[in-house]
């Protein structure tokens, strides 16, 4: 039955690129060998990474797609998701097959020129499985012939790409006191690493690698210090026991320094940093870990002792920038904090950091980058809210532009309350609550997510603004305002197009040079995630997933 | 091109710093649903019960389970606080929540917070009777001059229906004491100028970067528009509703909190 299928396909592979002998189809369907994924940028028509490539720039080639004919874009295909929610994963595309989960827990291996599947594989989660913000999975990773899936469970399960079956199953956290994996893995070489979430539940993070054929763990990095090893100290008494900082988000790889970088979560309980005095290492911190062994190389913390919330769960995004006159590899990071900071990612020194929406919770930082913090009396607003400036949403960086791009929330605030939480066990840990700002006591207003499609808090409880910034001087060079907020993530490519979305459902193409608007369309769903592209058969595919839907859009023949 | 009017003071919700007391905490409460003042005196201990045996399902805002939204007053069937013990006293085990047993006086506090909203910044909430609260929505009230409610009434102002699931009594209360201070934004009358000069008056039903979509006063009708295709858009400042308390009196007005929390809408 199957069979038929694969030639088909790699027949068709073999035309896309104008090889026709059948040694070069078999070729084609070779295995994603690290050496590939290390130069993804050199099969545009693939997309290998969770980000596209290790340098997180979502930043593709294919310029096909141009301003000048974005216009003429039109639906191919669409993939409906059968499980209902927020669906926020990030398809991967490999020799014209696409690999999606979709919620809980689902794999599904599609053609991806028709949208049609060759398979799905289900995973059903522990009932004991705790999330604190939705059903959520972002994705695979794949290295050889085998795809790597975290579990809302916190299992790490291979499953070979060509059936969808399971070739092994591994324990990554214990799921009964709240551990979980929402993230897309990581690849580096012959290992696969994840990390844990559960910030809100009282864990102890964790980035955790795993020898990618066997699934034996090779190292662990714990993201809160224990006894005895540096930084261990900014955590007053039990309180690291339980602190969070968790790793939801997928880290970024530099292979020339052997660095993989993570950005980690809030420290626990949420609300109430009184309950763990001191800076609270690693929790809202960049950690540049080796990726052979796991060790620190160096951090930088954005928020210490966060209150906020504010998660540093962003996209890492390394470029080579030149910086005042030096070549230097840097680091973008549009923090939740309300800060864009540019970072040295070999020394993670501090070279800028400005804020880019509204910041009353820190009046400045100093010149190492450490915030200096103004909290709100109890009962005031605090600037950004709790969902942040920014949030986990990926960003993009255009080499050709040379602009960062990303979605902020803008004129968005809450009032946070400090309660005392008691830890027990994968319950909920948040030392209190926030309330979002608004004009009028108890009117809707902006969460995790649209709940429907009426959109009655408006925009005067903060409003969406695609940002394009200038990372030399922090400052945005275009913005593009919406009404409602937005989860949308990034897409450029090399012909200075921009691609996002956002809550309202409109799938959005810019102009990556002046943010002049080219084409939009309504897809009736919000877009919490970043749109990506590919090619088969030589033609060019945008892929943006939209409510319960995702689509797929080529050019009008 | 595109103005807004809106309120330059924007004012915080806040949500769990406040406690209520029920003036008729006793164990004949749940018997006596019909005329309860929830007092704002002692409200840390309604939020406290809250925050320990609530919060872990229901979220810190009260809107994480389905269905369910206590900062609105949004219950999936309670209607009247007899409902809500109820509720709570039998737990639904089909979905997951158990059975929660509280002494009558705890029992009060919770119920007082939930009613109140997570609101501790408004003044105390009374509800009245609710039979006679129609009465005076009705009759010299004049609600229905601009609202509907069940099927009657004008439709320049938003429908009333189902204003109990949507708002909490507390947001009833205020939106009858301070009309302005209890707009919630999607209902700012709005005045749009088209390119060709028309003048639309309604209401926003709801709204995004590209298009704004209304209720127009005139013909009451539903119009979709493009923003590119409009002149000017002007949300007003303030409710155009006049306080209830030039027309009805304190007792009066708890009457039609009353009446209006129940309305759930079918």
């Amino acid at each position: 039955m199957k069979l038929p299928g694969i030639v088909r396909f790699a027949r068709l592979s073999a035309i896309a690129i104008g090889v026709v002998s059948a040694a070069a189809a078999v070729h084609l369907r070779a295995q994603v060998s690290y050496d590939r994924i290390l130069r993804a940028s050199a099969e545009p028509q693939n997309w290998l990474t969770y980000n596209g490539t290790y340098n997180s720039q979502r930043y593709s080639t294919l310029a096909q797609v141009t301003p000048a004919n974005v216009s003429r874009l039109e639906l191919k295909w669409v993939v409906q998701n059968q499980v209902f929610g927020a669906w926020q994963s990030n398809p991967l595309v490999v020799d014209g097959i696409m690999y999606v989960t979709q919620r809980p827990n689902d794999v599904m291996a599609v053609d991806a020129r028709s949208g049609r599947l060759f398979w799905l594989y289900r995973h059903t989660p522990s009932p004991d499985a705790k999330v604190c913000c939705g059903a959520n999975n972002r994705g695979v990773a794949i290295l050889g012939d085998t795809l790597y899936l975290g579990t809302l469970d916190a299992r790490l399960i291979a499953i070979d790409a060509r059936n969808g079956k399971a070739l092994w199953n591994v324990e990554v956290g214990d799921v009964k006191s709240g551990y979980s994996i929402t993230l897309a893995p990581l690849v580096v070489k012959d290992k696969v690493i994840v990390g844990v979430g559960g910030g809100e539940f009282g864990i102890r993070g964790y980035v955790v690698a795993y020898d990618a054929a066997t699934g034996k763990e090779a190292w662990r990095f714990y993201t809160i210090p224990g006894p005895g090893e540096p930084g261990h100290d900014t955590w007053a008494g039990d309180s690291w026991k339980t602190g969070g900082a968790s790793i939801w988000v997928t880290g970024s790889y530099d292979p020339v320094l052997n660095l993989t970088y993570w950005g980690v979560g809030n420290p626990g309980p949420d609300w109430n940093p009184d309950q763990r005095k001191g800076d609270n290492l690693y929790s809202d911190s960049v950690v540049a870990l080796d990726a052979d062994t796991g060790h620190l190389r160096w951090h930088f913390q954005f928020t210490p002792n966060d209150g906020y919330d504010y998660d540093s769960t962003q996209v890492p995004i390394l470029a080579d920038l030149d910086w005042r006159g030096t070549p230097t590899k840097a680091m973008l990071w549009a923090n939740r904090n309300g800060y864009f900071y540019v970072l040295n990612r070999e020394t993670g020194r501090f070279l800028l950091g400005v804020p880019f929406v509204k910041v009353n919770w820190a009046s400045g930082l100093d010149e190492k980058g450490r915030p200096i913090q103004t909290p709100q009396p109890e009962g005031a607003p605090t600037w950004p809210g709790n969902q942040g400036g920014t949030n986990w949403y990926p960003p993009a960086y255009s080499p050709r532009t040379g602009l960062f791009y990303f979605s902020a929330w803008d004129n968005y605030a809450t009032i946070y309350r400090k309660e005392t939480a008691v830890y027990e066990a994968g319950k909920p840990f948040y030392g209190g609550g926030f309330t979002v700002l608004a004009p009028t006591p108890a009117a809707p207003t902006a969460g995790i997510g649209r709940k429907g499609p009426i959109n009655n808090w408006t925009n005067e409880v903060g409003k969406g603004v695609v940002m394009a910034i200038d990372p030399q001087t922090g400052q945005a060079k275009w913005r593009f305002d919406q009404f409602d907020v937005t989860d949308g993530g990034m897409l450029t490519t090399a012909s200075d197009i921009l691609f996002t979305g956002g809550r309202e459902g409109y799938f959005l193409a810019f102009d990556a040079r002046t943010g002049k608007l080219l084409w939009r369309i309504n897809l009736g769903g919000q877009i919490v995630m970043a749109p990506i592209t590919f090619q088969v058969d030589g033609r060019q595919y945008v892929s943006v997933i939209a409510g319960h839907t995702l689509m797929t859009f080529g050019l009008r023949d | 091109m595109y103005s807004f009017g809106y309120k330059e003071r924007m004012r915080p919700s806040l949500a769990g710093a406040a406690a209520f007391v029920l003036l008729t905490a006793s164990p004949a409460f749940s018997q006596n649903i019909q005329d309860h003042t929830y007092t704002s005196e002692n409200i840390v201990a309604g939020a406290t019960i809250y925050a320990a045996r609530c919060a872990g399902c229901h979220g810190p805002n009260g809107d994480t389970v389905a269905g369910v939204d206590f900062r609105r007053g949004l219950f999936r069937r309670a209607v009247t606080d007899d409902d809500l013990v109820k509720a709570i006293t039998a737990g639904t085990p089909a979905s997951g929540m158990p059975s929660f047993v509280f002494p009558p006086d705890q029992m009060n506090r919770l119920i007082a917070f939930l009613r109140a909203g997570f609101d501790s910044s408004g003044p105390p909430v009374r509800l009245g009777d609710r039979a006679r609260g129609r009465m005076h929505v009705e009759g010299k009230g004049r609600c229905l001059t601009c609202h509907r409610l069940n099927g009657r009434g004008a439709r320049t102002a938003p429908d009333l229906s189902d204003v109990g699931a949507l708002r909490a009594p507390s947001a009833i209360q205020r939106s009858l004491l301070d009309p302005t201070a209890g707009m919630f934004p999607i209902n700012r009358p709005i005045r749009i100028v088209t390119r060709d000069g028309r003048i639309l008056r309604g209401r926003r039903l709801n709204e995004d970067t590209f298009t704004v979509q209304i209720v127009e006063d005139e013909s009451g009708r539903l119009m979709s528009l493009e923003k590119s295709d409009l002149r000017e858009i002007e949300l007003a400042k303030t409710s155009p509703m006049p306080a209830a308390t030039t027309v009805l009196t304190a007792d009066e007005i708890a009457d039609v909190v009353a009446y209006l929390a129940s309305q759930k809408g079918l």
